[in-house]
């Protein structure tokens, strides 16, 4: 087992097309996650039954079930009820769905955190619920949150290979075709792990600098 | 007499088993300064909360400038009133609390502009010269820029006072405002009431501990205990010759305490 720099060197251009679009999945994913997880939060707090039973029913459906499964269903079982996804935007639904159940945990954790006397200024300002929410209880939850939020990026950007099972070019997927091509996994297997690695602790950098930023003041 | 701002009529309310208000009515004139006085727990604050809206009430009616608060004329009865509703009413009542609740991720500025933006559709300039008058009133103007979390409680509570008058309530709800403020800054909140008294003509109500500030400031004193008003009357004849035994023990309590009344 003969490390091969010649041979490393050539996949390495292709390599990265597929850390392009693993990148791509993440932020799109986690944008997805940040959005939904927020709303199931806020559903669930619903004082009819009818949107905080079924919202909090499909939460714990999805956190029950594999991602891998939700992708399968995403990309090759709806395509039989008539609705075609590409695999990146089926990709991105699933991951941003998966995470939202629990980044809604998170904002869910974050709002109750906002004291209830803030609730009431709002009402006694007579604000509308939607404009309370905006100005006054989401300001306040979600910067202590953002780290903690954060982490779940990070987490989520390395259960991007997953993407791979429905076809997604991401990193692993690249590398996967590149290795059953040329019969050598030695090369891009290692620089699968030296590119997540090297975005990782990138991450973490940004982490703890968002944790600092965002520590709760007063 | 007019006809009152508030007219509670029959109201009561249960915190579960917990009976707050039992069968309560009384009025209150416009502009008239009412303080709310009793024992803790004696149901006073709540009757704030259901004028604000804070909490609701499981019997009896309330009007508030002519109109059902809780409830909403339909075909000759009354129905619970919706959401629209109450946020009309709302509008006519500002309430002060203990605990201030300014808005801590806004300025003191914006605490007092964010409502009026938001629900009178106030210009922002319109807004910003109208809460700087405010802000003055209660010496504040100064703090403008200032984060809540930069100022003392005193300083907290004028601006709380002012993003209350920000909207121009006919009725304003004082409830407890200096009980959880440092003894040395009472003083500067209770001025700020006192101003506001001689200088407008709102309709105030007042729960306080502070017997010496309800017996100048008040038009009226209503005495609870247990949900119920035990007694009511001038501040001079309820501090000074209180006819009720329970007010007389409450009062007694209160200058033990060594507070002046």
């Amino acid at each position: 087992m003969d490390w091969d720099w010649v041979f490393a060197a050539e996949i390495i251009p292709t390599l990265l097309d597929g850390v392009v679009i693993t990148i791509q999945a993440t932020l799109l994913g986690s944008a997805v996650a940040m959005v939904v997880g927020m709303f199931f939060a806020i559903l669930r707090r619903s004082r009819n039954v009818f949107v905080s039973k079924p919202v909090g029913f499909f939460i714990d459906f999805v956190r029950g079930t594999p991602l891998l499964v939700q992708l399968y269903f995403l990309f090759y079982i709806l395509p039989d009820i008539g609705i075609l996804l590409s695999p990146l935007v089926a990709g991105v639904i699933g991951l941003g769905l998966h995470y939202g159940t629990y980044t809604s945990e998170v904002y869910r954790a974050g709002i109750d955190n906002v004291p209830s006397g803030q609730w009431e200024a709002a009402k006694a300002a007579n604000l509308t619920m939607p404009q309370t929410w905006c100005h006054v209880i989401l300001p306040q939850a979600i910067p202590p949150m953002i780290p903690v939020l954060a982490n779940y990026i990070v987490s989520m950007f390395k259960e991007t290979p997953l993407l791979a099972a429905i076809t997604v070019l991401e990193l692993m997927n690249q590398a996967r075709s590149l290795a059953n091509f040329h019969y050598r996994y030695l090369e891009p297997m290692t620089l699968v792990g030296v590119f997540f690695l090297i975005i990782s602790v990138f991450s973490v950098v940004l982490l703890r600098w968002l944790e600092n930023r965002f520590k709760r003041v007063g | 007499m007019l006809q009152p701002i508030i007219e509670i009529d029959g109201v009561s309310k249960s915190f579960g088993a917990l009976e707050v208000l039992k069968d309560l009515s009384f009025n209150v004139a416009p502009g008239e300064k009412l303080a709310l006085i009793g024992p803790s727990g004696s149901g006073k604050t709540t009757i704030l909360r259901i004028l604000m809206t804070l909490e609701t009430i499981n019997g009896g009616t309330i009007k508030v400038d002519g109109e059902q608060l809780w409830h909403r004329e339909h075909e000759g009865g009354l129905i619970p009133a919706d959401e629209r509703h109450l946020h009309k009413m709302r509008a006519k009542i500002g309430m002060v609390f203990q605990l201030f609740n300014l808005f801590p991720h806004k300025t003191v500025l914006e605490n007092v502009t964010l409502a009026p933006i938001l629900t009178k559709g106030a210009g922002r300039e319109d807004a910003k010269r109208s809460a700087m008058t405010l802000l003055e009133m209660v010496g504040m103007a100064e703090k403008a820029d200032a984060k809540p979390a930069q100022l003392s409680g005193g300083q907290k509570q004028r601006v709380a006072i002012a993003r209350a008058l920000a909207l121009q309530p006919k009725i304003m709800l004082f409830d407890e405002v200096t009980s959880a403020l440092d003894p040395e800054l009472v003083e500067e909140v209770l001025n700020v009431m006192r101003r506001l008294a001689e200088e407008t003509d709102m309709t105030m109500l007042l729960v306080t501990h502070e017997m010496s500030f309800a017996h100048d400031f008040a038009d009226r004193v209503l005495f609870f205990d247990g949900g119920r008003i035990v007694e009511e009357g001038p501040p001079d004849d309820i501090f000074t010759q209180p006819k009720e035994e329970r007010t007389q023990a409450f009062l007694k309590k209160i200058i033990a305490a060594g507070q002046r009344i």
